[in-house]
């Protein structure tokens, strides 16, 4: 964030290393969720809407544990709950706490029009700017998680911000903050990776799940929030985490080769009726209507 | 419904100085509903398909304005476009004559239009231009509702979106080109053809040269052999 950049660097005058250096190692911040130790409490849901002002909505109940049924323009993080039977027969809960990626090659940002509308910090996050949004929906398409909601009254778009405003200012998010299981936690892109490889170790080691991983998916370039699942093999059980997820390849075309290829097809439409202008100018009418003259 | 259709012809055929009426007033009034709402929904189209262009939003009112009136727009240039058809499917129909006519398109291109053969009430590149922007028109429209209600589509049903946003880019660029050309043709090469979709009126000259069968039959056949 801007503080990040003002950190000092060098000082005139001064005996020995500059206070601080070196603490910041890196600059990209990571939210780790450890799936096999979150109770679904839902605790994470409710600090989101305290911290972001966000109204309680109406809970559904359709026999299950999820009792809302997904992100909402005004509910940014949802506990995906799913029964999962194993292969044996027995039962088994997966949650999954759901909110924005913060990929770092956003689907959403390549896919928006608007001038500084969707904005990527240097640690990462990925921001929607409401006073730049237009509207046109686009980061719907773009993004391959499903996150980016639309609100039809004040027609923007919005997400989880990684509590942007409260990171710059040296804080956890609010989730991070009210989980009561330890299952969340919050660093640098380095240290959480290097925890959630040390869990998805034990996991495999001692308590017997063989393909227990992490979910960083390389598709997107990473994500600034990353998962450690039993079965990092099957990420669809988890309330539909997208195995490889990357920007849908329409949106790579339509932003890449279609863009190019229709500016120099405008571009060539245009120069070329102005040659043909220059070289052939008007068609000229006679009006003269008697039979002699140049109409045969 | 052939080009002779409601053409209150009254003077004697040929005569020098004659005006013709190529269009009625219904079909110029559409015309310019058609064309000012096309280049509405070229401007703003344009400023959310490249963020060079971006700034053209500002003739319409600022992003959010913008995109809220495009899609309203748009229907309005479809609804003109299909009644354009109502207006002139009959002449617009691809007829043996064009093909043959086509075999002499570089001459047209190099307006040699002497060694053409004569054309009806339009000639082929006018009904090209004619059925690409009808079926733009309908396609934009379809693919426009799913870039309108992007949200509405549940996740299940995302390739329509896909599927949406490209042929809405695909069909917009098609008539683009289309546009450039019927722009270009109808002001700097066929001259008076500007003003017969202003005014409804052509010159007998004119009527001779571009659409000499069209002139024998709103005149009652030509004065002159051939
Ligand atoms: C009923 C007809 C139409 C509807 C409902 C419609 C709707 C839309 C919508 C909702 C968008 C998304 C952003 C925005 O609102 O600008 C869009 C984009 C666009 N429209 Fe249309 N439209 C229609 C007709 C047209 C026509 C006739 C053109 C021809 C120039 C056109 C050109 C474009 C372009 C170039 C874009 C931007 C594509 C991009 O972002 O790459 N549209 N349209
Ligand atoms: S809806 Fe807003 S944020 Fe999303 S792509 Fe459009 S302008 Fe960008
Ligand atoms: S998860 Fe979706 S909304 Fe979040 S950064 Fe990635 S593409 Fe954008």
């Amino acid at each position: 964030m801007s503080q990040a950049t003002l950190r000092i660097q060098k000082m005139s005058g001064h005996a020995g290393p500059v206070p601080g250096e070196g603490t910041q190692r890196e600059l990209q911040v990571c939210k780790l969720i450890d799936v096999t130790t979150c109770i679904g409490c839902k605790a994470c849901e409710v600090a989101c809407l305290e911290w972001n002002g966000l109204p309680y909505r109406e809970t559904m109940f359709e026999n299950t544990y999820q009792t809302m049924p997904d992100t909402a323009w005004n509910f940014w993080n949802v506990i995906k709950f799913n029964e999962y039977e194993r292969p044996d027969g027995s039962l088994m809960w997966l949650m999954r706490k759901d909110q924005c990626m913060h990929c770092a090659e956003p689907g959403c940002l390549a896919a928006c029009p608007a001038d500084a509308a969707i904005v990527q910090y240097a640690n990462g996050v990925v921001d929607f700017q409401q006073d730049h949004c237009i509207g046109c929906g686009y980061c719907i398409s773009g993004c391959p998680f499903n996150i980016p909601k639309f609100n039809s009254a004040t027609k923007k778009v919005f997400k989880c911000t990684l509590c942007s405003d409260r990171i710059s200012e040296g804080l956890e998010p609010a989730c991070i903050k009210a989980c009561p299981s330890g299952c969340l936690h919050f660093g640098t892109k380095d240290d959480m990776k290097e925890l959630a490889e040390k869990r998805a170790g034990q996991l495999r080691d001692h308590f017997g799940f063989a393909n227990a991983g992490v979910y960083d998916p390389p598709g997107v370039g990473g994500t600034g929030v990353i998962y450690v699942l039993h079965d990092a093999t099957n990420p669809e059980e988890y309330g539909g985490l997208p195995k490889n997820p990357t920007i849908p390849w329409v949106v790579k075309l339509w932003k890449g080769p279609v863009k190019w290829l229709g500016n120099l097809a405008i571009a060539g439409g245009i120069i070329a009726v102005t040659l043909h202008y220059l070289r052939y100018g008007a068609k000229t009418v006679k009006e003269d209507n008697r039979a002699e003259g140049g109409q045969p | 419904m052939s080009s002779g259709r409601a053409l209150p012809l009254n003077s004697a055929a040929g005569a020098s100085g004659q005006r013709l009426l190529r269009y009625t007033l219904a079909e110029r009034v559409n015309h310019w509903i058609a064309t000012l709402s096309y280049i509405y929904l070229l401007l703003t189209g344009l400023a959310f398909w490249s963020p060079y262009l971006f700034w053209l939003v500002i003739f319409s009112g600022g992003g959010p304005t913008a995109r809220f009136w495009h899609p309203w727009v748009g229907l309005l240039f479809t609804a003109s476009v299909l009644y354009m058809y109502a207006l002139w499917r009959g002449d617009m129909l691809l007829t043996p004559a064009d093909l043959v006519w086509r075999r002499s398109l570089l001459n047209y291109i190099r307006n040699e239009d002497e060694n053409l053969p004569p054309v009806g009430r339009f000639n082929m590149g006018q009904k090209q231009f004619f059925w690409l922007m009808l079926g733009g028109g309908i396609l934009l429209a379809l693919s426009g509702f799913g870039l309108w209600f992007a949200d509405a589509l549940p996740w299940s049903l995302r390739y329509l979106r896909y599927l949406a946003i490209f042929l809405h880019v695909v069909f917009a660029l098609a008539t683009i080109g289309g546009f450039i050309i019927h722009v270009y043709m109808g002001t700097a090469v066929v001259r008076g053809g500007f003003t017969s979709i202003i005014r409804g009126e052509v010159s007998a000259g004119w009527a001779r040269l571009h659409h000499r069968l069209w002139y024998d039959q709103v005149t009652g056949g030509s004065p002159r052999k051939k």
